[in-house]
């Protein structure tokens, strides 16, 4: 056990957050985007403007969990020559801040490498996990030995769709937390919060157990006022296209400055 | 059916099994179960018979290609699913999955195409069984096969092109599986080949193994035996463990699959994934699959665009490993070749992907001569005709008038 990942869980955030009597804000970037160092330089932002994880995307060739908005920001990255390698520097510097940090991949690109050792360059860049949309615990027993053989976090996902049964499964291979998806769909943000994120949380709960990871809620939130009512809820609150979304299209400085106010009204959001 | 695989959780071996959005998950056992529920099910099976019969033209004959033989050193059989409506054996898998959607209760149908074939055969099923349909496409596509765009909409159906990505086949999986992700409730995605998660590549090999069941007792019929070889193109692999399964059982017949080798393999433009690719999980599935190092995933090329695919059905990777079938790339070149011999030979035009397998079954007849010290039967999928395919043979053989009509 040597390796074992210095890094804290994300659950200790969740914990924190919650003796302080508030929901988590997770925020999720794209490694490589707009390159290696102006996403570690965007991750210190929101790090700053009081996120409480971080999630550091993957860019992959064939992201069908995604919408518009990170594809384009992980087609963006990967033309500019981004690689798998480049993650791991990336994770070590956002780590730096203190802020929970793990990796959200497509399960190919771990696979490539081989689990063991993703996670043991993982472990030792201080990062606290993967969250991984497309390897669901049935097809996960590679992940899930090396996951505890360097003592990372894995957050695997729930859906409406999902029945209780595999709710309660999937939960109980969770460790740090477990992601919630809120709507049917892919990555991106919505006009309103679902309808069905409230029922999800509560079978998650019913389902789990008092012992149930923390459960943070993601698809469709993109400003404060949303944030809030998730937190209503739900444990977090989990946001990727709309922070990703002030960094297209406009210059770093100015990316960056939209993002410092969008994850400072998240944190607000998070708050009330 | 067989017991060759999957197993229970839909694994062949090492490959298979379900690397897909935890959302898709309840939709997969949804069809799992409705699939099973069918098999048990007589009227289904009696239902798809009659489709199949009245309606595509099936079974197809296997006929016997003397003057393709007498070039090739051997006994060549071709099976003529280029006779089947729309002119491939796609039909029976999009046959059998419509009717499976009637069964579940679901109007609204999804397909990715990339030349477009599945994307007609689908267009199809849904206008004979009344259901919408919605295609996705690649713009490239989209624009390189106008025609076929415009087939689908005669049909009925909406075509999406799609602006994300390499914007070809790949990419119009990816925004069919997006759709899906969003839609499941009264969607069913219909996918065109025995790829993808569990249970896709053991329903679709149900669906279409009609074509090995058919040619191997039209084979006992025709030459008295089962032949020495069997012989496919591979590109998601469906037409060719349509043919295979059947005969796998049988130990003393050659299981030959054939995929787009492009501009050679060292060019590194082909889609020979079993030669040169590496084991990884791509829509669904672990298969092999061209990947750089990272694990990202290569563009194909193959003149022929339906066996232009980064992986390949599942079945294919675990029968390549267990040695039970034999898979070979196939040039361009040499692909075009076969298809300029069948022509001038028989008076049939292959789709390019058949002509991939007539290839492949020339280039296997001396070894096997030998090795058998006679001359050996060999059954060909002929998969599709080759209509489709004419302007890029007129372009490769010089034959196109100057301002002949694009298609």
């Amino acid at each position: 056990m040597s390796g074992e990942s210095s890094a804290q869980s994300a659950s200790v955030a969740f914990g924190k957050a919650r003796a302080e009597g508030r929901g988590t804000l997770v925020g999720y970037l794209p490694a490589g985007f707009p390159s290696v160092d102006g996403a570690i330089e965007a991750c210190r932002v929101m790090a700053d403007a009081g996120v409480d994880v971080i999630e550091i995307g993957l860019p992959y060739s064939d992201p069908v969990m995604d919408g518009p908005v990170i594809q384009r920001a992980s087609e963006q990255a990967l033309a500019a020559g981004f690689r798998v390698a480049d993650v791991f520097r990336t994770v070590e510097a956002v780590a730096a801040t203190g802020v929970p940090t793990l990796v959200m991949t497509y399960w190919n690109l771990v696979e490539r490498q081989g689990a063991a050792s993703f996670a043991r360059d993982l472990a030792s860049a201080g990062g606290a996990g993967l969250i991984t949309p497309d390897l669901i615990p049935d097809e996960a027993d590679d992940w899930l030995a090396a996951s505890d053989e360097y003592g990372l976090d894995r957050v695997f996902l729930v859906a409406p769709s999902s029945t209780d049964r595999r709710i309660a499964e999937t939960t109980a291979a969770c460790r740090g937390f477990v992601y919630a998806t809120s709507v049917m769909g892919v990555t991106g943000a919505r006009a309103e919060t679902s309808d069905a994120a409230p029922a999800l949380v509560a079978r998650v709960r019913a389902a789990a157990g008092p012992d149930s990871v923390p459960v943070g809620v993601g698809l469709g939130v993109s400003n404060g006022a949303q944030a809030a009512e998730v937190a209503g809820f739900a444990d977090g609150v989990i946001v990727g296209s709309a922070l990703v979304r002030c960094l297209l299209d406009v210059e770093p400085a100015t990316g960056r400055a939209a993002l410092r106010d969008l994850t400072a009204d998240l944190a607000a959001g998070v708050r009330r | 059916m067989q017991s060759t695989g999957p197993d229970e959780s839909g694994h062949f071996g090492r490959f298979g099994g379900r690397f897909i959005p935890e959302a898709l998950v309840a939709a997969l056992d949804e069809v799992e179960t409705e699939f099973r529920k069918a098999m048990d099910d007589p009227a289904f099976a009696a239902e798809f018979d009659a489709m199949l019969r009245e309606y595509a033209n099936v079974p197809s004959p296997l006929y016997e290609a003397r003057r393709l033989s007498a070039e090739a050193g051997a006994r060549i059989l071709l099976k003529r699913e280029d006779l089947n409506h729309t002119g491939a054996h796609k039909i029976r898998n999009v046959l059998g999955q419509a009717l499976l959607v009637k069964r579940m209760g679901k109007r609204r149908v999804i397909a990715e195409t990339g030349a477009g074939q599945h994307g007609v055969a689908t267009a199809t099923a849904c206008a004979y069984l009344d259901l919408d349909c919605v295609v996705y496409m690649g713009e490239v596509d989209t624009q390189r096969q106008a025609l076929n765009v415009a087939r689908m909409r005669l049909l009925g159906a909406e075509v999406i092109p799609v602006t994300t990505g390499s914007r070809t086949l790949k990419d119009a999986i990816n925004e069919a599986l997006r759709d899906w992700v969003a839609n499941v409730d009264d969607t069913h995605y219909l996918l065109g080949t025995a790829a993808g998660p569990h249970p896709f590549p053991a329903m679709v090999r149900e669906f279409v193994a009609g074509i090995g069941r058919e040619a191997r007792a039209q084979s006992l019929e025709t030459v008295g035996r089962l032949p020495d070889a069997v012989a496919a193109c591979v590109g998601g692999g469906s037409n060719a463990i349509g043919l295979f399964h059947a005969f796998e059982p049988d130990p003393d017949v050659r299981l030959y699959g054939f995929e787009a080798g492009g501009k050679g393999v060292e060019s590194g433009r082909h889609a020979s994934r079993m030669s040169v690719g590496a084991v990884g999980v791509l829509h669904g599935a672990r298969s092999y699959l061209l990947q750089d190092e990272d694990g990202q995933t290569i563009e194909s090329y193959s003149i022929s665009a339906g066996l232009d695919y980064p992986s390949v059905g599942p079945e294919h990777a675990w029968l390549h490993d267990t040695g039970r079938a034999t898979y070979e790339p196939v040039t361009d070149a040499e692909a075009m070749a076969a298809f300029g011999l069948l022509c001038r030979t028989e008076g049939i035009i292959p789709a390019i992907e058949s002509a991939h397998a007539v290839a492949g079954a020339l280039r296997i007849a001396p070894a096997l001569a030998a090795e058998l010290g006679r001359e050996p039967v060999i059954v060909v999928n002929l998969s599709g005709r080759g209509d489709k395919d004419v302007q890029t043979a007129g372009t490769w053989f010089d034959v196109l008038d100057e301002g002949a009509v694009q298609s």
